[in-house]
Order: C-alpha cells, then structure tokens, then sequence
C-alpha cells in the first residue's frame, strides 16, 4: 500500500515531505488569521491537516523504505551540525502519523462544537490558533536539532493555552485553568531549555545525533547529568508523569470539546515523544544515572500514577474529569514501558501510546458530542442517554471497553504487551498492579456506562437526539479502529516495534 | 482632550516619534552586517505607538493604527517569512535556501541579500504587531486615566 503512494506522489512532495507537514498549516495558520469567515477557516484547516497526514503518510512510506530507516531534510540546505535538521526514523513518522491523523479527525469533528461553544467573531482565529498549535506538535515531532525543538514545543504549548482559555464562553473556569496550565507549561519548557543548555555547555553542540554521539566519551561529567535530570523533569512536565500532572484535570475538564479532544488525544503524546527520545536516542539506558532513574524514579512514578489517579478517577462525578484523571493514569502506563528500559518494553509504551490515542479521542468526541446536544457533562447528565442518543453511547462504549482493556479492544493488546514486557523482567508484581489499575477502571468507566444503559433519564424532556453526523463519523472511526487494531494488531504493533528500534538506534527493524 | 497642559511632553514626544522611526529602521537595515535585525526592530517600532499612546491616550493611539492592524500585520510578518521559505522551494531549491532565490551559482549574493532582508522584514512586521496587539490588550481593559488625575 506505502508502494502505491510512494509511486503516486509528485516528485517535490516526495523531496519535501518533512518540510512541508510542518510548513503548510504554518504557513495556513496566518492566512487563517486575516479570514474573517469560520466555515472558510474549518474547510482550510481540514485541508491543512489532510496536507499533513499525506506527507506523514509518504515519511512513513520513505522510512520503511529507506536502506538506514532515516529521512532527513537539510533546512536552508546547511548540512547537519551546523543547520537545522529534520530527521525522520521510524519513531517520529509513527508519532507524525499519529498526530496527522488525529489532527484530520478531529478537525471534521470541530465544526459543531465550534459553532456552538466559541464567539462566533473568533472562529477563524481558532482555527488560526489550532493549526499553529498542530503545526508546533509535528514539529516538536520532526525536528533533529534539541534546540528547534524547545522552539516548536512552545509554539504549540503557547497556542494550546489560547485554546483552553476560550473555553471561558462556556465556563468561566477555563481561565484560571489555562493560566495554571501557562505557569506549569511554561515552568517544563525553562527546565527543558536549562536542561540543553548544559548538554550544549558539554558537547558543544544542539543537534540530536551530534549530542548522542559525543555522550559516550563524556561518562561522568556532572553537567551531562544535570542535564539529564533537567530534560527529564521538564518533558515530564510536559507529558504529565504522575506528580507533575497537577495541570491537567483542569485544562481537558473546561476547555472546548474540540480542543479536549485534540489535545488528550496528541499533546501530552507527543511529549512523551520527545521524553523517549531523549532517554533512549541521547541518552542511553546503558548509562548507570540513567539506570538508576529507570528503577528508581520513572517506575515507581509510572506505577503510582496508575494506582493513584485511577482511584482519583473513581471518585469524580464529572466524566471529563474522570477522563482526564484516567488519561495521567494510562501516562503511568507508558512511562512504566519506558522505564522497563528493554525494546518490548519500550515498544509496549509506544503500541499503548498509540491505542491510547484512539481511546481517548472517541471517548472526548461522544462527551463532546453530548456537551453539544444536551449541555452537561456530569455523570447524572448522562443518566438514560443509551436509549437517547443509540450511535453517540455505542461509540463510547466500545471505546470505554477498551480503555478498561476488554479481549478484542486495541486497550487489551497494549495491556497484554506490557504484560509480556514486564514478565520477560520477571516483574510478575507490576502486572498484577497493572490489573488491578484495569479494575479501577472497570469501576471508573463502569459508573458511566451504567448511567448511560441503565438509569431512567432525569430529565424526561431529553427526547431522542443523536450528536450531528460530523461528530458520528470521525467518533465511529475511532471506535471501529479500536476494535480493528484489537483484533489485527498487525499494523500498530508492527509500528510501534520499528519505532523501538529505532529510538534503541538499531537498524534491524522488520 | 485639551491641550493646553502636558505642552513639554506633547512637544517633545512629537519631535522624538520620528527619530524613533528612523532609529527602528536603521537598526532593522543594519541587521544583516551588524548588531541588530528584525525583531529589535520591531520592538522599537511599537515602542513608539506605545509612547504616543501613553502622552496621547490610548485611544487616539487606536485610531491612529487600529488594533485589526496590528494583529494582521503580526500574521503578514509571519506569512513572509514562510513566504521567502516556499519561494526558494518553488525555485527548486531545499526551504528557506537564499542561494536558490535565483538560482545562482554558488558565488552569487544576490539572493543572500534579498533572502535576508525580506526575512528580517518578516520579523520586523511579526514583532512589531504582536507587541502592540499585546499593549492594546492589556491597556484596553483599564478605564483612561482622566486628565485631571494626572
């Protein structure tokens, strides 16, 4: 299928795949700015989006089918050292694909609850402000250079704080919520930039490969380790590991659907993207510090993350909450892949990061959808709505099935990875933890389900009303994707396994 | 408002706006072959909307360079210089590669120059906008300070 595309594409989309993903809904983002019309601006940002999905679609394709597994673009044509890079291997074209994706979904499912949730003079400059905040993420993505990276992270972390704050227009609370979301994000991205800075103060130099092969010869040096645990804390701020999280019940439970939806379902993704490069491309597991911060300090967080907010998750009585407790929970799930520091394990993490997405971005589109059509998001709100709104509920609950990891879900496989992972270390006490954290959300997502199917409606004027087609298309995507990949995991872990090797630096994929 | 106090700042405010100006300017022009660019540039430039804002009051500031200004001149700053990216593209040559503007042979300025300066103006625009879409942000929300309370 790659081969059709490959040998379908025009030659400049082929020489300038890398540039162009990030390029055109950048370049898009301000022509969206001077649009006064939101309908003109949704049409473009799909195009945008869909522009960028291809060209993720043709680095996949160049990827596989490159000798060394590596794309790389020279910008401004300065070769490596001295310009900036971007370099695509196995891991970042999954991590694109995914973000593209993501991206085009969730842009066709925006128009209603755009219309219905933000000031109507503002909609071309939402989706001014969205595109840029994708562009930004597939640019943390692409990017081989340490630096361009902190300049991508925060083009789309400034731009995602816009986003949550217009959620104002419905709750007042989206304010506070986006400036706690500024403070914290704004603190992750110092610690980061700290944290390349005295990598450069060691070797010199910004650029990734440059960084990760003068690091072997500089065993010891203090300023490396400082560094180390700079960038760790700073992405893992980003990505919301367990005790850092404290930003993000709040932004995914107020700000609109739509930007909930998109950012659960990449922003914190591709973090930890940026998280398992550093560990495994720049710095390697063979290093003793990052041994012992393995064992030591990513585990126990990843385990705690699990088991903690999965019981915070219980207890909300609003599902956004409940969901986005449970998204720090399935991050305790990657980041225990990681931090089992072998390629199952990492690529355990990747293949769960990748269902994740799926889950999470379903289970966002029907609460959407349900905010749009009946204006409530606590758990009464959606007593009844089974018989209500039929396709809306279906959706969620295949995706709720397998957020909790039901046989025949893609949440079941990336469980039973990480189980195989984890046994293969004959760590047998963190797979009974990472069942009983799959009971917790038996409970967690049991409470809605069960409000859903088998409450009688509190208000009986809630009459029969689907969420708008829109919002049912790219929902039932998601939600026949998660049973699909649940069966034939062929493609996702086929990805996820390439992407490991790749970040292990290893050219004997596939 | 009257003018019949705030004489000495009025004047002198007006005489310094234009070498204001021309100083932003010649920072930018200087950018590429000394210290300076685009977005000191930009800063000084919206330096001196905010001082006629401040002497003159806000709103007399707004009408003077409205705030649709500002922001669009914020997304042109930014259009151009993606802008510069994708023409070098359209003329074969890797994004953002001046030398390929015209495609010359390796030796040639021409498109070194141009690149640069278009660039740098892209910046200027950028900086100079978002920083008074900022200012009129923030000081649009507070009431204007009357002119007895000075």
């Amino acid at each position: 299928m790659m081969d059709i595309l490959l040998n379908a594409a025009p030659r400049w989309a082929l020489l300038h795949a890398p540039v162009l993903l990030v390029m055109m809904p950048l370049f898009l983002a301000p022509v969206l700015a001077l649009v006064p019309n939101g309908r003109i601006a949704w049409l473009v940002s799909i195009f945008a989006t869909a522009a960028s999905l291809f060209f993720a679609l043709i680095l996949l394709g160049q990827v596989q089918a490159s000798p060394v597994g590596v794309v790389s673009y020279d910008i401004g044509n300065w070769p490596m050292p001295i310009g900036i890079v971007f370099r695509v291997d196995a891991l970042n074209a999954m991590i694109l694909l995914l973000v593209s994706a993501v991206g085009v979904l969730a842009t066709i499912f925006s128009w209603p609850t755009v219309v219905a949730e933000i000031n109507k003079q503002k909609h071309a400059l939402f989706y001014s402000a969205f595109l840029v905040c994708f562009a930004g993420l597939c640019g943390v993505a692409i990017t081989g250079d340490a630096f361009n990276l902190f300049v991508f992270l925060e083009i789309s972390s400034i731009s995602t704080y816009v986003l949550v704050a217009l959620g104002a227009g419905r709750d007042r609370r989206a304010l506070p919520a986006a400036f706690n979301y500024l403070i914290m994000g704004t603190i992750g991205a110092s610690f980061y930039i700290i944290g390349v800075g005295f990598l450069y103060a060691a070797t010199g130099t910004l650029n990734i490969a440059d960084i990760a092969s003068q690091l072997p010869s500089l065993a010891g040096n203090r300023s490396v380790e400082a560094g180390f645990a700079f960038i760790v804390i700073g992405l893992g701020l980003k990505a919301a590991m367990w005790p850092l999280h404290s930003w993000l019940p709040n932004a995914y439970s107020y700000s609109p659907s739509f930007v909930t939806m998109f950012l659960s379902a990449t922003a914190t993704k591709v973090a930890l993207y940026a998280l398992i490069r550093f560990l495994f491309t720049v710095f390697r597991p063979e290093f003793a510090f990052e041994q012992a911060s393995f064992t030591f300090i990513l585990m126990p967080l990843g385990l705690a993350a699990m088991i903690s907010c999965s019981f915070q998750a219980v207890f909300q009585t609003d599902v956004r909450r409940t969901l986005a407790y449970s998204s720090v929970a399935q991050v305790g799930y990657m980041i225990l892949g990681v931090s089992i520091g072998s390629i199952a394990g990492l690529s355990a993490g990747l293949f769960h990061l990748l269902n994740h997405a799926m889950i999470k971005g379903a289970l966002f589109m029907a609460v959407g959808g349900v905010v749009l059509t009946y204006q409530g998001t606590t758990i009464r709100d959606f007593a009844g709505l089974g018989r209500s709104a039929p396709w809306t509920m279906t959706g969620f609950a295949i995706a709720a099935l397998s957020l909790i990891g039901v046989p025949l879900t893609a949440g079941f496989q990336s469980k039973l990875q990480l189980g195989y992972a984890l046994f293969e270390q004959g760590m047998w006490w963190a797979v009974a933890l990472v069942v009983f954290s799959s009971f917790l959300a038996v409970i967690y997502m049991g409470r809605i389900l069960e409000a859903i199917f088998f409450q009688a409606p509190i208000n009986p004027r809630k009459f029969r009303k689907e969420a708008p087609i829109l919002i049912l298309v790219p929902l039932w995507v998601l939600a026949l994707a998660n049973i699909y990949f649940g069966i034939n995991t062929e493609f996702p872990l086929g990805l996820a396994r390439d992407a490991a090797a790749a970040a292990f630096g290893l050219e004997a994929f596939r | 408002m009257k003018s019949d106090h705030h004489v000495i700042l009025r004047v002198v405010t007006k005489t310094l706006i234009p070498i204001i100006f021309l100083y932003a300017l010649y920072v930018q022009f200087h950018g590429d072959s000394g210290p300076g660019g685009g977005f000191q540039a930009g800063v000084i430039v919206a330096v001196a909307v905010i001082l006629y804002a401040l002497i003159f009051g806000v709103p007399a500031a707004m009408r003077a360079i409205p705030p649709v200004f500002t922001r669009s001149l914020a997304a042109v700053g930014v259009l151009l210089y993606a802008g510069v990216g994708f023409w070098a593209l359209l003329q074969g040559g890797q994004y953002l590669e001046y030398q390929a503007l015209f495609q010359e042979e390796p030796g040639g300025h021409h498109g070194q120059h141009v690149g640069i300066i278009l660039i740098e103006l892209g910046v200027l625009f950028g900086v100079s906008g978002a920083m008074l879409t900022i200012f009129y942000a923030f000081a649009g929300r507070v009431a204007e300070i009357r002119d007895e309370d000075w």
